[in-house]
This record gives C-alpha cells, sequence and structure tokens, in this order.
C-alpha cells in the first residue's frame, strides 16, 4: 500500500514549505505535491497607496532575494506611468541585480543545499595534508588552500562537536551512506562554507553604496536616489566606484575559484542525481539585464521566451501583455476568483484568500483539492517553470549562455 | 556599552568560555531579512555567533536537519533547558482564519510560539515584524498579524526593530546579553537604550545642512550631490529611533541618507501606514528647533520600568539550578 512522506518545514530557504511524497510499494516517489504555508497578503495592502511606495512592500516579499521584488515594482509604476528612467540608473540597477544574483547563488549552495551533499561531521576524520592536496587539485587558482589553514578549520570543527552543542547541524543525517563524499572533500567543503559565510557579507556592500543598507536596499520610482558626483565628495564617487569595483573582483575570484570548482567536484560525486527529477520540462523566462532600456527587449543579456516539453531547438516568443499568455492559477490554491474562473492574467489579478484547508493542526493535505498559499504560473495554460534554471535553459536555447 | 577597564577582560573570557545560551529562532509571517541581516553582522561576524558564541539549536533558514528532525529538536531544548533558553523570533503571527495563514508541520504559527515561549528564558523580537507588526499588519492586515508583545505577556520581552535590524545591532545585543548575563537596558518600547536612544536625525552627518536650512529638493539637483539635507524628499530620521547614522549599515559601509534616499522610518511603529515616503513630515519647523520631535522623545522615555523589570526577570531565571549540559550528539564515527 501506498505509504505518504510528510516534511514540514523544508528547511534551509526562505518562508515556509511542505512537501508530501506518495510512495510506492518499492518506496519510489509516485507523486509529490509542495505546499507554501504562509499568507500575509502584501498584494491586498497595496492597494490604495502611493505608487513611489509600493517597491518598499514589494520588496519585503522576500529578504533572501532581497532587491529584486522592489526592481520589478518600480519597474511596473514607470511602465505604468510611461517614465523611462536615466541610463545610469539601468545600470546601477542591473549591477545592484547581479550583486544579489551572485551573492544568492553562492549562499543558496554553501550555506543551504550543500548540506544534502556535505557531511560535516565526517570533516572531522579529514586528514589536513590530504585535504590540500585535493583542494589544489580541484582549483589550484584558489590561494586558500594550506596544510595549516585545513587544519585550523579542522581545529574549530572539533572544538564545536566536542562541546556536544551541535547548534544548526544537530539531529541531521550525518554518517548516512548517502552522503559519498571522502572526509577530504567534506572538510574542504566545510572551510568553504566558513568563508563564502564570511565573503557574502562584503558583496553585499555594493547593495550599501547605491541603496543605503542591506537587506532591503532603497529604490526609487524613476531611477535610483543616490546621486552620482564625480567632483563631489558626499555622493557615488570615485572613492565608492573603487570600493565596488573591488568587490566585483572579489567576488570574481570567489565565483570562478572557489564556488564553481566546488560545484563540479561536488556534483562528480553524486552522478546518479542528474538522471531524476526533471520537473515539468516546461520554462518562462521574462527575461533581464537590459542594455538598452527595459522596452528593449532584444538587448536583455538574459532573454525573454518560453521552452516546452524540454526542446532546446524552439524558443518561443512570449507577450507580457497577452491576457491570454501568461496567467496564474489557483485551482489547488487557498484563492477564489471572480466567476468561477482558475485562471487570470497579473493585469486582471485576484487576491482573496479562501482558506479550504483542514481545520489545525493537521496531518495531511488532500493533493485532490487546494493544499497551497501559492499561485502556479501558467503560459498558454501550461503549467511552466520559472526561476534560475528557465533563466539558464531560455539563454542557453537562445544563444546567449 | 561603557565598560569600565576592570568589565573588559571579563567581556573576552565570558565570549571564550561559557557553554553557549541555547537558542530557537522561530520564523512566522516575515520574509527573512533578519536573518539575512544577522549573517551579515561584521563585528563579531556569523561564524563566531554559530560556532563559539550561542547554541543555535532551532532555525529552520541555516538548520541541516528537516520536517519532523528539527520539531523534536525544538521540544527537545524546550524540555532540556525549561526556563533557561533564549527564544528569537523573526516574524508574527496571524490570529485570523483559525491561525492558517501560517503554519508549520499542520500546526498554527501562534501555537508554536504560545507553547515555545512559555518555558523560555526571555524573548528577543527580531525585526519590526516581531517588534510592531510591519508590512503585514499594515491596513488592512488581512491576516489578523500581530506583533509577539500583543500575542505573549509575562515574558521579558526585547524589541529590536527595524527591516531588518542592523546586523552589528542585533549581534550586539546578543553579545550584551552572553557577556554580562543580563538584559540591556530597554526603553518604554521595549528597545535596547543602547541602539534605540536616539534619533536618527540627531546623530546625522547631513544635520547641520538642516539646520543651514539646505534641502535637497530634487533627485537630480545640485543639492543632491552635495549631500543635503533629505527632510523635504520625506526623511524620517526626525522621527525615528535606531543606529543608522551611528553604526550604520554592513560594517559601515553607508546608511540611506548617506545614500541620498531619506529614512523611511522602519523601525517605527507603523511606519508603513505614516506615509507616503516621500511627502515631509508636516510638523517639524523648517529650519530651526525641532520641539515637536522631542516632545516624541520625551514620550518614549517615560517608564523605563518596564526596561528594569525585564532586567530583573533575567535574574531571576538565572537563580534556578543550571540544567546538565546537553549531552554530545550522536553521529557514526
Amino acid at each position: 500500500m501506498a505509504t505518504r512522506v510528510v516534511v514540514d518545514p523544508i528547511t534551509r530557504i526562505e518562508g515556509h514549505l511542505r512537501v508530501e511524497a506518495m510512495l510506492d510499494d518499492r518506496n519510489r516517489i509516485q507523486d509529490a505535491m509542495s505546499s507554501g504555508t504562509m499568507w500575509r497578503g502584501i498584494e491586498v495592502i497595496l492597494q490604495g497607496r502611493d505608487p513611489r511606495d509600493a517597491w518598499a512592500f514589494c520588496e519585503r516579499i522576500c529578504g533572501v532575494c532581497t532587491t529584486v521584488h522592489a526592481l520589478a515594482s518600480v519597474r511596473c509604476v514607470e511602465n505604468s506611468l510611461g517614465i523611462t528612467v536615466p541610463k545610469n540608473a539601468d545600470i546601477i540597477r542591473n549591477i545592484m541585480f547581479l550583486t544579489q544574483m551572485v551573492q544568492d547563488h553562492v549562499v543558496h549552495f554553501y550555506h543551504l543545499h550543500a548540506l544534502d551533499w556535505v557531511d560535516v561531521v565526517s570533516a572531522l576524520k579529514a586528514d589536513p595534508v590530504a585535504t590540500a592536496a585535493l583542494a589544489a587539485k580541484v582549483s589550484p587558482t584558489w590561494g586558500l588552500a594550506s596544510e595549516g589553514y585545513f587544519r585550523d578549520v579542522a581545529v574549530t570543527l572539533k572544538k564545536f562537536v566536542d562541546s556536544g552543542q551541535l547548534g544548526i547541524f544537530q539531529n541531521a543525517y550525518w554518517g548516512h551512506p548517502a552522503y559519498k563524499l571522502p572526509p577530504e572533500a567534506n572538510l574542504m567543503a566545510v572551510a568553504h562554507y566558513l568563508e563564502a559565510l564570511k565573503w557574502q557579507k562584503e558583496l553585499v556592500k555594493i547593495h550599501t553604496v547605491f541603496g543605503g543598507k542591506n537587506p532591503h536596499p532603497n529604490y526609487l520610482v524613476g531611477g535610483i536616489a543616490a546621486a552620482i558626483s564625480m567632483q563631489g565628495d558626499n555622493a557615488i564617487n570615485m572613492e565608492r566606484l573603487n570600493l565596488i569595483s573591488g568587490l566585483i573582483d572579489q567576488a570574481a575570484d570567489v565565483v570562478e575559484n572557489m564556488y564553481v570548482p566546488d560545484l563540479l567536484a561536488i556534483a562528480s560525486f553524486y552522478p546518479e542525481w542528474t538522471t531524476c527529477g526533471g520537473g515539468l520540462g516546461n520554462y518562462m523566462v521574462y527575461g533581464d539585464l537590459p542594455q538598452n532600456g527595459i522596452g528593449d527587449v532584444s538587448k536583455f543579456r538574459f532573454p525573454r521566451g518560453v521552452i516546452l516539453n524540454k526542446n532546446l531547438n524552439e524558443v518561443l516568443p512570449l507577450d507580457l501583455t497577452d491576457s491570454e499568455q501568461v496567467q496564474e492559477e489557483i485551482s489547488h490554491s487557498w484563492y477564489k476568483y471572480p466567476e468561477g474562473k482558475t485562471s487570470l492574467h497579473p493585469w486582471d489579478g485576484v487576491t482573496e484568500a479562501n482558506y479550504t484547508g483542514p481545520d489545525l493542526p493537521y496531518k495531511q493535505l488532500d493533493e485532490t483539492k487546494a493544499y497551497s498559499w501559492l499561485k502556479a504560473p501558467r503560459w498558454k495554460g501550461n503549467a511552466v517553470e520559472v526561476g534560475p534554471l528557465a533563466r539558464m535553459l531560455v539563454g542557453y536555447a537562445s544563444g546567449k549562455p | 556599552m561603557g565598560l569600565s577597564s576592570v568589565a573588559l577582560p571579563k567581556v573576552v573570557s565570558a565570549l571564550e568560555t561559557k557553554p553557549r545560551l541555547p537558542v530557537i529562532w522561530l520564523h512566522g509571517l516575515e520574509c527573512t531579512c533578519c536573518s539575512e541581516s544577522f549573517i551579515r553582522s561584521s563585528h563579531p561576524i556569523a561564524q563566531d555567533i554559530v560556532l563559539n558564541m550561542i547554541s543555535l539549536d532551532y532555525d529552520d533558514t541555516l538548520q541541516a536537519a528537516a520536517g519532523e528532525q528539527v520539531e523534536e529538536i525544538r521540544k527537545k531544548v524546550m524540555k532540556d533547558y525549561k526556563g533557561q533558553y533564549l527564544l528569537a523570533v523573526e516574524g508574527n503571527a496571524p490570529t485570523k482564519a483559525g491561525g492558517a495563514y501560517c503554519t508549520i508541520n499542520g500546526q498554527s504559527f501562534l501555537s508554536i510560539l504560545q507553547e515555545t515561549a512559555a518555558d523560555a528564558k526571555a524573548i528577543i523580537a527580531w525585526g519590526s515584524c516581531a517588534s510592531h507588526g510591519c508590512v503585514q499588519n499594515a491596513k488592512p492586515n488581512p491576516t489578523g498579524a500581530e506583533p509577539v508583545k500583543k500575542l505573549i505577556t509575562g515574558k521579558p520581552i526585547i524589541n529590536v526593530p527595524g527591516c531588518p535590524p542592523i546586523a552589528d545591532v542585533m549581534t550586539g545585543v546578543l553579545a550584551y546579553i552572553l557577556t554580562f548575563d543580563q538584559l540591556p537596558e530597554l526603553d518604554r518600547a521595549g528597545r535596547p537604550k543602547m541602539f534605540y536612544g536616539q534619533r536618527i536625525h540627531d546623530k546625522c552627518y547631513r544635520r547641520p545642512f538642516f539646520d543651514a536650512g539646505q534641502f535637497v529638493e530634487e533627485w537630480d539637483d545640485e543639492g543632491a550631490k552635495k549631500g543635503w539635507c533629505l527632510y523635504k524628499m520625506g526623511c524620517k530620521g526626525p522621527t525615528t529611533y535606531n543606529s543608522c547614522s551611528t553604526v550604520k549599515w554592513n560594517n559601515g559601509t553607508s546608511f540611506p541618507i548617506q545614500s541620498g534616499h531619506p529614512c523611511i522610518g522602519c523601525s517605527e511603529e507603523n511606519f508603513w501606514d505614516n506615509g507616503p515616503f516621500y511627502e515631509r513630515l508636516s510638523n517639524i519647523p523648517v529650519p530651526g528647533i525641532d520641539s515637536t520631535p522631542d516632545k516624541i522623545g520625551e514620550l518614549l522615555t517615560i517608564g523605563t520600568g518596564i526596561g528594569v523589570a525585564g532586567h530583573m526577570a533575567w535574574q531571576l531565571a538565572q537563580r534556578k539550578p543550571n540544567p546538565a549540559r546537553q549531552p554530545a550528539e550522536k553521529h557514526d564515527e
């Protein structure tokens, strides 16, 4: 008989997520549902507000991907009012967007996702000399790779584990055979977990220069608030630009010489994971990084388009203004649309909460009914995946990787 | 912190040698900006806090375990460290729809908050969500989101507002508690005086321009390029209590006003509903002596009694016998 496995909370993500997986008698997943278990109603709160303020409300949708919802919001308001922002504002917004993207990829890998592949406790058995040799092989161009460096990390880790208080690392699956890395690779990954933790707070200073703070830097309808004055000492000047330039160089070093080599090295121990999953095979991307204003989609560095059925030979054109193309679907979400509709274009969007799930506390949800606070994206009626994988694939298929 | 020469070795010793304080960090209706801010701390850095200063036993953003395993941890800490653990709350709880607007493991966040608070030694309300309600509590507050102080009574609560709070303020509050084994002095709003004692305006490096009547009038005018006062662009610095203009953000790199954007007052109660952000505060004489904000200041300093009461509650909890140290986690060697 089928069994149901519930994981709630899913940890190491932003927000509240629950997954229920249905297994067959050989413990293989036959069906699964993911449920967003939180709703705040920011769409409802925004109604009637000054549109100049909207970015700040939208930005608070997520503090991990801080900045992107604010950017989308100011663009919406500018689009509604027919505002074209100055070239410098587009450049600064692109730099802020990329800062977030790079920081988030590295943090997601080391601090969130890696603990599913890296056995922190196994690292205690590593030989620092062998770890240094491994690190030199994985990335000969990354500076922090001496025997002494890894010995220091091992001592820090041993002291922590010996304290008996494992904190965020307690009650996990350490020692489980599904962890495939040798102790030296685990020690190297733990060292880089700590290295990336130190580094991520540096890169975001780019947001602080342009937006005054991070998380949640300030945006402005019509441009960017930070004034630029090459002859002044109280605005963006050469000193500020040098700070940013140095941080970008540092980020390139981290990504090229630590993050990507680690990713490839760790992935090489888990080849079987590339053969399962795969999702829907439909991908939708709005595109970004305008080089000639947000109105000129042909000059986006991240192109716009749709891929259906994993067909990388064809990128379908996407028209955001066509009410029959992009829609938000609610047939499995706890919302109500007017006139019994289940799918609406965002311009016609309605957010009326309508909880019809089980009384609390509950043990399981019903996948045949509404089960989530998340709406689901559709393109011409097709369920589509959006996000970083979609962005990469549409870029690849468009010849702009 | 006003440290004497005698106290300094105490700081060093306290941070290095004490068994680490168990912390349960709950997430309700929130965006995780507080956790993100926390890991931006530059002194001390996040690594030192998590490995050497506290035992961050439950935090669904960072912890390795998931699902039932983490709920086990929460219940174990509540039992093994009854009355001795610190509860950190990020976000707040919806009170409408029977709590269905935020659930963890099928349980309402409201009930999780209440049961975890019951045996906590003290509660830190991180950020404006937990302290005041923040964005989801703005009108019309569709989920009935309420901050910790409206839902929990009988426990010392430290409010550390801001959206998010400054990283080094968050870790500064924690380090103070660990070092001196007491809660910091709080103001009437339950905020640590050491970081929320003065208005941003009082300490703003652009204050001389305010006093001289030199204001930015347009985003790209000469005043903007010269870094004049942003009051006319809507700056809420004159009514906002926070450390942005002293501690600044991201290891002192800048703060909103320095980067040319008016303060939106994100550490103040109801700041979302007190906008629009770009309308100037109407009740401050310009330029001159800002008597109206001073009156607000007087109101805020009334009743430090609450802060004193919180301080005493921590000391009373301290007299209980300490639980045995948590046994070492089992793991396959």
